[in-house]
């Protein structure tokens, strides 16, 4: 199997898988980073997301070969202690219930609001569309999403 | 394992203890996890059931349930902490694990608050009096001028920790009654929002779930499924399997399937091999044809009166008022947002697993019938997973794992349903009919009432029998199926909470197409929904006011007090063109938390329906965490809704069709209405569960809403089918 030279949170690491392997289970199988959850694998609930280059991705559908040479940030180097302001917002907001797909709202909000730091609701809904929470802790994220905004602003 | 290790447990009393205070598990194989080392561990009589005082200053609280984002772990740290009067951070929780916690059967029906918290409030105010009184005759001061606060005791400058007073022992006295309760009058953490522990971990990516354990030298599975519930295998080609990347084994007992690979992906891509080359015969037996509603009709049904007051029949008959409906309900699914898990390790006769199960007592009883082991050998630890809202995958996929575990011993196998496998291969919430009729004298007060339903059993949970676990009936060991289950789930609900001259309801149970088990609120959900729906037409046929008419039926006033703050609190809408609102009110279980709910509406020109806003009121007694109970109500309103407007589980002759999240959609977050959740605190009652309550109640005030809206009823669920939105 090939070998694939990959960025991480700030670290290099070496691994050693298919190329058509995905992200995903590069993460948390070789490099024990958990946090991001397997959930549907064919891109439909957005609990598996990540930051390649800072974008929003879907690990489940990003095959290892084609992230070589790139900045993938997980849920584990968001920030060193929590600090993030997402993160502070959504403990703050009391968000999750059971938690399993909030590593994956967490980053696509992340990322969105590097895209518009100041967005509406109506926006904060769009842009979160495609991550489901079963729990239904929709209202208290996007509360979230709100706050962190203003923090970011 | 080294001695360190093995003394460091010994002072716990137990080795049960591993995940929370080692941190991330990455233990080696050869470690046996867990060793109970005394003989009352697990006693529910005696303190130290509940409680352990740990060396370091803590205090270990041993709840027989699991935690499912319901908040169970801060709910008893609260009441612990509050009994203590010790600060929550000091507070450590083990979640149900066999030979360690107490036996509390399943952490379902709402029951957590009632039962394991108000046991570890007694056992906490116990130890507390006991510890107390320990110090005042070591010291020989009075009661009175000592105090307990954050795990020592204190009297002017002497001062001795929790642990030293104990001499390293454990309370092994009974926990009595009548004890002062400081929850009810100090509320010092009891009562208040304090946020939960874990949140700070699962906003970090830390926080563990079954999914997420690693042991070292684990392997991992995957199942192969049959093409349908009844199918057996006919034939597999295996050659040449072993020369696929990863591969370790491939596990095949009668029709039970299992692949075991060095990693997940690798196993994955061996399942879809493997998956490619067997064929199956026979299993092409669901209904198909005609209307699901129209088929369970005809299934044979076994019938029980469930209530009988009053001459009903003659009421209705001469009641210058009368109205009758059927309401329907389709199979919906748990549909956890992370499929199922478990990971086992079988060793020298003895097996380890580690589940979401809501059940370890019952699952390891399950477990020994499976495998023909002796109870003894078998250990469950409960660690939590993704929300499951009740009996999903969670037994199976353990069952499972433990199964090829015994074929693939000394090293960890951990098991991951696929998507496809949780949607299609979980037990749903029961499709149920419900028919009403009722009659109404002139000023528009109920004389007569009747209800009939007709339910699969809601609950097909272990309880010891191995025909209850998915891979039990792919064994070939003619364990057969299990039979329609627990008939009390489809009749919560069914009586009215209601005062009404008389009343009648029968249920039909019937053994339907599909696997079905507990579903949050079990028949609650849709006897509410078909109750509260029709209660609001029966107001507009008597020209009443949806809430007043239901007041005008309601001799609790706590159940008034809630129906009249949601009517306050979501009055003075303004309703545009197509916008309607809808109230409904339920007590769960009718002795558990009383719920009212109003619903804002808007049906766009293809009969779309859009949940604007919903307000809830709730009333569980006495509040261990507002926020925790806000959160779960919430969360539970908008999950009805969801169930209400567009779920349903679908299938061909042979198959579940809904197979994913387009083919079985759910709310997102464009769809999701604003929430406002008011909490009724009540100090001086009983806590009430409370999980479940805003289930039936929410479907109905959006059904109801809609009505007033648009002046259509709809009575069969769900009301935005995928193919609305082909039209």
């Amino acid at each position: 199997m090939p070998n694939y030279n990959l960025t991480v949170n700030g670290k290099a690491f070496t691994v050693e898988a298919a190329a058509d392997t995905p992200l995903l289970w590069v993460l948390r199988d070789h490099l024990n980073l958990v946090g991001t959850k397997y959930g549907c694998g064919i891109g439909q609930c957005g609990s598996c997301t990540v930051h390649v280059d800072g974008e929003a991705r879907r690990s489940c559908l990003t095959p290892v070969a084609s992230v070589e040479n790139v900045k993938i940030i997980t849920i584990e180097g968001l920030s060193e202690d929590g600090s993030h302001p997402v993160q502070v917002a959504w403990k703050k907001a009391d968000v999750p219930q059971c938690g399993y797909c909030q590593a994956g709202q967490i980053m696509t909000a992340v990322s969105f609001l590097k895209e518009n730091p100041t967005p509406s609701n109506e926006e904060i809904r769009r842009a979160m569309q495609g991550n489901i929470c079963r729990c239904a802790a929709y209202n208290r994220i996007e509360k979230a999403v709100a706050m962190a905004s203003e923090k970011i602003t | 394992m080294t001695s360190t290790r093995r003394e460091f447990v010994k002072q716990l009393g137990f080795v049960g203890i591993g995940f929370s205070l080692m941190g991330t598990a990455c233990f080696g194989s050869e470690e046996k996890h867990y060793q109970a080392v005394n003989d009352d561990f697990s006693s529910p009589d005696r303190i130290n059931g509940w409680l352990r005082v740990l060396e370091d200053g803590r205090v270990l609280i041993l709840t027989g349930k699991i935690e499912l984002g319901q908040g169970i772990r801060t709910a008893v740290t609260q009441v612990a902490a509050e009994e203590l009067n010790t600060n929550p951070d000091l507070v450590e929780v083990n979640l149900a694990e066999t030979g360690v916690t107490v036996n509390e059967g399943y952490t379902a029906g709402s029951r957590s608050i009632e039962t394991s918290a108000m046991s570890i409030r007694n056992a906490a105010a116990a130890a507390r009096e006991k510890l107390l009184r320990l110090a005042s005759e070591e010291w020989g001061i009075p009661l009175k001028e000592l105090r307990l606060e954050d795990g020592i005791i204190s009297a002017g400058n002497r001062k001795i920790t929790l642990y030293e007073l104990l001499k390293g022992r454990q309370l092994n006295e009974d926990i009595g009654d009548s004890h002062a309760i400081l929850g009810k009058t100090t509320r010092k953490y009891v009562g208040q929002p304090i946020p939960r522990k874990d949140i700070s971990d699962m906003v970090n990516g830390s926080h563990e779930y079954v999914q997420d354990l690693r042991f070292s030298n684990m392997v991992h599975a995957r199942i192969i499924r049959p093409d349908s519930y009844t199918s057996g295998l006919q034939s597999l080609d295996e050659s040449g399997l072993e020369d696929l990347p990863g591969f370790l084994k491939l596990v095949r007992i009668g029709s039970f399937l299992g692949v075991i690979a060095e990693e997940e992906y690798q196993a994955i891509k061996i399942s879809w091999e493997v998956n490619d080359r067997a064929t199956w015969r026979g299993g092409k037996e669901l209904p198909m044809g005609v209307p699901l509603k129209e088929h369970l009709k005809t299934l044979r049904v076994d019938t029980k009166t469930e209530e009988a007051e009053g001459d009903w029949e003659t009421a209705i008959r001469e009641a210058p008022i009368q109205h009758a409906a059927a309401y329907f309900k389709p199979y919906i699914m748990h549909a956890a947002n992370g499929p199922s898990c478990a990971v086992a390790y079988f060793q020298k006769g003895e097996l380890e697993v580690w589940t979401h199960s809501q059940g370890v007592y019952p699952l390891r009883e399950t477990l020994a019938n499976l495998l023909e082991l002796p109870e003894g050998s078998i250990h469950v630890k409960g660690v939590p997973g993704s929300g499951c809202y009740g009996h999903n995958g969670a037994d199976d996929v353990a069952a499972e794992a433990a199964l090829l575990a015994v074929e693939y011993p000394e090293r960890h196998v951990r098991l991951q349903w696929m998507r496809d496998e949780e949607h299609r291969w979980e037990p749903y919430g029961t499709a149920m009919i419900m028919e009403l009729e009722a009659g109404l004298n002139r000023d528009g007060k109920i004389e007569g009432w009747k209800y009939e339903l007709w339910s699969d059993g809601h609950s097909s949970r272990p309880n010891g029998r191995p025909e209850t676990l998915l891979p039990a009936r792919y064994l070939d060991r003619g364990y057969g199926v299990p039979g329609p289950g627990f008939r009390g789930g489809a009749t919560r609900n069914s009586k009215p909470y209601y005062t009404l001259g008389s009343l009648h309801t029968r249920s039909h149970i019937f053994e339907g197409p599909v696997r079905r088990s507990a579903l949050r609120a079990l028949g609650a959900f849709a006897n509410v929904f078909a109750i509260e729906s029709f209660m609001d037409e029966l107001a507009y046929k008597a020209g009443k006011d949806p809430v007043d008419f239901r007041i005008d039926h309601l001799d609790d006033v706590r159940a008034i007090t809630c129906l009249q703050k949601v009517r306050n609190n979501s009055s003075g809408q303004r309703l545009k063109d197509r916008e309607g609102m809808g109230y409904a009110f339920a007590r769960y279980k009718n002795t558990a938390s009383y719920f009212a709910v109003a619903a804002h509406v808007g049906v766009d020109e293809g009969g779309i329906v859009r949940v604007k806003k919903m307000w809830g009121v709730i009333d569980s007694g006495e509040t261990i965490n507002p926020d925790g109970l806000k959160n779960q109500t919430e969360g539970g309103m908008i999950q009805a809704a969801s169930w209400a407007l567009r779920e349903e589980v679908k299938f061909d002759k042979e198959h579940i069709t809904s197979r994913d999240w387009h083919t079985y959609p759910i709310f997102r977050f464009q769809e999701i209405p604003e929430v406002e959740v008011e909490v009724i605190d009540r100090v001086e009652e009983k806590p009430l569960g409370a999980g479940e309550a805003a289930q039936g109640p929410a479907a109905a005030a959006v059904i109801n809403a809609i009505f007033n809206a648009t002046g259509d009823r709809i009575r069969d669920l769900p009301v935005n089918p995928v193919e609305k939105y082909l039209r």
